[in-house]
């Protein structure tokens, strides 16, 4: 299973962080920090992994975006670059040539579209139509603002 | 802005404050608090502006406000992200969830996912709120609900959660049948216990056309069968249908939904070979039921782009897994083998894309070069190749798989590619090439000539980054290569006055000097012209290195030691060896004044005694440990036949080159225990070794006790002069025994009792390594009870090498004389796969032989 996804800027800004196991905000704060270092750090063309403690790191750039994730041994790396791809397909379909700035405005938007695509660290849903019908839907069922004012709470 | 309402009335002049009520403008939206903070030109900027608005946002959730709940917990949820802390959003975020209204239900659930893991307190205050959302009438709520337990839901959730997963589990709803099977796979991982509550429910899952719920099935059949060998077994009646449900994906034509460069739904694609994996796993008939499949995967699947790859090798690691028919196999390692040479071509493009198969493929050959050996040399080549790639990772990676390649065939090649790899590599790699260099000549050498070259050549070469353990490795094998000396004292000699800086190197040329430096000025060389060298050349040499910055106190110890031997095999220049030895006798080095005031009383009193102390070495006879010969310690034991005299310096550490001395002067004030981890660890060993005790008493351990010890009268000398096997080689009869088998270390105990010594039981340590990734400065450390003493003698090396291709070993020695039961304490440290790891164990199942 995936541990954990990040994104983050070729500056080392963060710009979105699932976590798919039970850790301190600490640890994970150390993680980022490792992550965004050693990503950052790595030569241009290099391959597209890394080993970190018993961990296999596999990330890749789009633009000037890293999305790393951390994948347990027996997960297969080359998948991974296809689900990353994934995810940023779903993006960019969502927001129509996705760009860092769409991310950072909306990045609520991120975390819905990614619950639809992965779960539990395991892709949950393999045909991109889906997912994306599915966020549609789930958009429209939220409310305007007018409606969230005259609507009742409880 | 504020209101403040006063009633004033005419009959009474006093004014009554009815209400004053704050009244806060609308909270700023979230993307303006975006950019606005973006526009923040320092870090203190931007903190100052956080500042403010958490305390705009704190004052708006005192206030109880439903309305802008939702839009504050989003921005404090922006906030957290960059770092700022978001904690008293906590309660808001459950007040969301427990909302109506669709939006407030999505931003918490998302707050509560991102701050409220299951090691806060109010975790399990959402319990009830997604109990009922799982029982909501719309879809998406049951979904947000259904995630948050998926991902991030503690134990105690699960447990209380886990009936409603197995109901939604059974749904006809596909979007939350699949949501369902990825929270019972997180239910199953936090509360392994439950895992058979979800059987029922599996019971046609594959029969679904959805690919969401066939991907998330499987994943939930993968988590069941890897946990329990008895769902195993109940789920391998699923292989045909996983076979069918790969086929139709393989054969059906475009499905545009799921197609991925020309590949249907590649996801499923590889978790259905990861099952089929695991239930082929040592069973024939279901190994046998999916080699046709596989071998249709293996052959068509598109190889110019990753996700064909990808799917390629997960293929790959399947047949190698399973039981599969010779010729899958061979299938297999071919296209691994294309794999490489992929790499090879776009190496000159530089292409990214294959630099990533290459390592993804040296990976997986690693993993099968134990079993399909024949195949896996086919690519010997093009492994050997991948030595000079770029990429670190795989140049790591295939110097592993070259080094498990080598055998008695391809020794020679594969020596001076990896002898090369060593000369230009970087000084990471270098320490466990050397190592391993060391490890393959010594095992397929075909001559001796060829084995000192090219351990000449390492140390020549990597010199400085070569084990300390490798220089009594090498000294023994220089010993017992009889007819190789002069050649090997007079290449080390002109390695010496080319350079004096590399430690192991100048070690290893010092005692061969000290030992052989009368062949080196009689100009004994066959294999190649001998040098012309005088006594005063070497002695110069030999004393350069007593004074250098350069020389550590080790190198400092043989190179006197050395000086001193050449006293018996020099013929004119025995003075000047005495002077130095006097000089000496008054250095600020204490280990070196100690040895000089020694060797001085050699001079002065028990001259006559001095050619039969320095005599030539023996050959060392190779005992069961595969390392060096050890010394002799006698742990207070005063009889003479156990003394051996001609000692080499085990391991060069001050503490045991002490005890040496010692023992050539018949002193038996020795210590009881001996620490012989490398020098690193000396400085606490002492500490470390009390640490590992803990109510177990230790016997005087002392790791450097030499200046304290005093020279005794020397009345076993003569006696100790003959040498004696030190214990029969064959076992005694005592059982071996498994001391301790935990994570992929194993160790082993073989027994064996000293000939010498009735009391003394002779315990060989083998470590051995079962896992994927070696174990590198591995460190065994024991202590006894109080009745007992114990020596521990140096290990054949700290590297355990993977998939159990080779064993370390050492020697411990156990004084009983009081015939107490044996215990042990044992201590293991090791780096494995880049992290420290450690161990305590305590071994108390040694057979009664072993101390009776």
């Amino acid at each position: 299973m995936m541990h954990f996804m990040l994104l983050f800027s070729r500056q080392g800004k963060l710009r979105l962080q699932k976590w798919f196991i039970a850790i301190g905000e600490r640890e994970k704060k150390k993680i980022i920090r490792e992550m965004t270092q050693s990503v950052l750090a790595r030569q241009p063309k290099t391959c597209n992994f890394m080993d970190w403690k018993d961990l296999k790191i596999v990330y890749k750039r789009y633009a000037s975006l890293y999305i790393c994730c951390g994948m347990e041994d027996q997960d297969n790396e080359l998948l991974t670059i296809e689900i990353i791809h994934r995810y940023v397909e779903l993006l960019d379909t969502y927001f129509g040539n996705v760009c860092e700035l769409d991310i950072i405005f909306n990045f609520e938007k991120a975390y819905f579209i990614l619950d639809e695509f992965l779960m539990g660290g395991e892709v949950q849903e393999t045909s991109k139509l889906s997912v994306s019908k599915c966020i549609e839907e789930s958009d429209l069922m939220q409310e305007t603002m007018e409606e969230y004012m005259s609507k009742p709470a409880f | 802005m504020v209101s403040v309402t006063y009633r004033a009335t005419r009959e009474d002049s006093s004014v009554f404050l009815v209400s004053i009520q704050p009244r806060m403008p609308a909270p700023i939206r979230l993307r303006e608090l975006i950019r606005t903070i973006r526009t923040a030109r320092t870090q203190a900027e931007e903190r100052e502006m956080i500042q403010k608005e958490c305390a705009a946002i704190r004052s708006s959730f005192r206030e109880e406000d439903n309305t802008y709940r939702c839009r504050n917990v989003a921005k404090l949820l922006y906030m957290h992200m960059l770092g700022y802390p978001a904690h008293f959003g906590q309660l808001e975020c459950l007040k969301l969830i427990a909302s109506q209204k669709f939006t407030d239900k999505r931003i918490g659930y998302l707050g509560a996912m991102l701050l409220l893991d299951e090691r806060q307190d109010v975790h399990l205050l959402m319990t009830n709120c997604i109990k009922n959302d799982l029982n909501h009438s719309t879809q998406f709520v049951q979904g947000l609900a259904l995630c948050t337990l998926g991902c991030m839901g503690s134990s105690e959730m699960c447990r209380d959660l886990a009936g409603e997963v197995e109901k939604l589990l059974k749904t006809s709803n596909s979007y939350l049948r699949k949501k369902a099977a990825l929270s019972a796979v997180h239910v199953i991982r936090k509360v392994p216990e439950l895992m058979e509550m979800f059987l029922p429910a599996t019971k046609n899952l594959l029969n679904e056309k959805n690919h969401g719920v066939l991907h998330t099935s499987v994943v939930l059949l993968t988590e069941m069968c890897e946990r329990s060998p008895d769902m195993l077994a109940h789920f391998r009646k699923l292989v045909p249908q996983l076979v069918r449900i790969l086929k139709n994906l393989i054969m059906s034509g475009y499905s545009p939904e799921h197609d991925v460069s020309g590949i249907s739904d590649p996801f499923l694609q590889v978790r259905i070979l990861r099952l089929l994996r695991i239930l082929g796993r040592n069973d024939d008939d279901s190994s046998e039921a999916m080699n046709d499949i596989l071998a249709q995967v293996a052959t068509n699947t598109e190889t110019s782009k990753n996700v064909g790859n990808a799917i390629l090798y997960e293929t790959v690691l399947t047949i190698m897994d399973i039981k599969s028919e010779s010729g899958l196999r061979v299938l297999a390692i071919n296209i691994l083998g294309r794999f490489l040479l992929n790499n090879d071509k776009n190496i000159r493009q530089v292409s990214l894309y294959t630099l990533v198969f290459g390592y993804v493929a040296l990976t997986s050959l690693l993993k099968t070069v134990q079993t399909d050996h024949n195949a896996v040399q086919r690519h010997r080549s093009t492994i050997v190749d991948c030595l000079k790639d770029l990429d670190v990772s795989i140049k790591r990676r295939a110097m592993e798989l070259s080094f498990a390649l080598v055998n008695g065939n391809n020794i020679r090649g594969m020596m001076k590619e990896l002898l090369y790899f060593l000369d230009s590599c970087d000084p990471e790699f270098k320490a466990d090439c050397a190592s391993g260099v060391f490890h393959a000549a010594e095992k397929y050498a075909p001559s001796k000539r060829w084995h000192i070259d090219t351990i000449m050549r390492v140390l020549t070469t990597a010199g400085s980054y070569v084990r300390d353990d490798a220089v009594p490795n090498l000294i023994q094998l220089i010993t017992n290569s009889v007819e190789m000396h002069g050649y090997t004292v007079q290449r080390l000699y002109k390695a010496l006055i080319d350079d004096i800086s590399q430690q192991p190197l100048i070690q290893v040329s010092s005692w061969c000097i000290g030992e052989y430096g009368d062949l080196l000025v009689s100009g004994k060389c066959e294999e190649e012209e001998p040098i012309q060298v005088t006594e005063d050349e070497v002695l110069d040499v030999l004393e350069g290195i007593l004074v250098s910055n350069l020389s550590s106190t080790v190198t400092r110890g043989y190179s006197l030691t050395a000086i001193m031997k050449l006293s018996t095999r020099f013929a004119s220049t025995v003075n000047r060896i005495k002077k130095v030895v006097l000089v000496y006798g008054s250095s600020i080095d204490v280990e070196l004044q100690q040895r000089a005031v020694e060797y001085n009383a050699l001079f002065k009193k028990y001259d006559h005694m001095r050619p039969a102390l320095l005599e030539r070495m023996p050959v060392m006879e190779k005992t069961s440990t595969n390392g060096p010969t050890e010394i002799v310690q006698t742990n207070g034991e005063t009889e003479p036949s156990i003394l051996e005299t001609k000692h080499m310096p085990n391991v060069p550490q001050p503490a045991n080159q002490a005890n040496d001395l010692l023992d050539l002067l018949g002193g038996n004030d020795v210590i009881s225990v001996i620490q012989t981890a490398p020098p690193t660890k000396l400085v606490s060993a002492g500490g470390e070794l009390l640490d590992l005790l803990g109510d177990l008493s230790l016997s005087g351990s002392v790791p450097a006790p030499g200046p304290q010890v005093s020279i005794s009268q020397p009345p076993f000398l003569l006696d100790g002069l003959a040498s004696q096997p030190l214990f029969n080689d064959v076992a005694a009869g005592i059982p071996p025994m498994i001391a301790y088998n935990k994570n992929g270390l194993k160790i082993d105990f073989t027994f064996e009792r000293s000939n010498t010594n009735p009391n003394i039981a002779v315990i060989t340590m083998h470590a051995s390594n079962s896992t994927e990734a070696e174990m590198t400065e591995f460190v065994f450390q024991a202590a006894v009870p109080k009745t007992f003493q114990l020596q521990l003698l140096s290990p054949s090396s700290n590297i355990v090498p993977a998939l159990n291709a080779g064993t370390v070993t050492q020697i411990i020695k156990v004084l009983n004389p009081q015939k107490q039961q044996l215990r042990m304490r044992v201590k293991l440290t090791y780096t494995h796969k880049g992290s420290s790891l450690q161990d305590l164990a305590e071994v108390n199942n040694f057979p009664p032989q072993s101390w009776q």
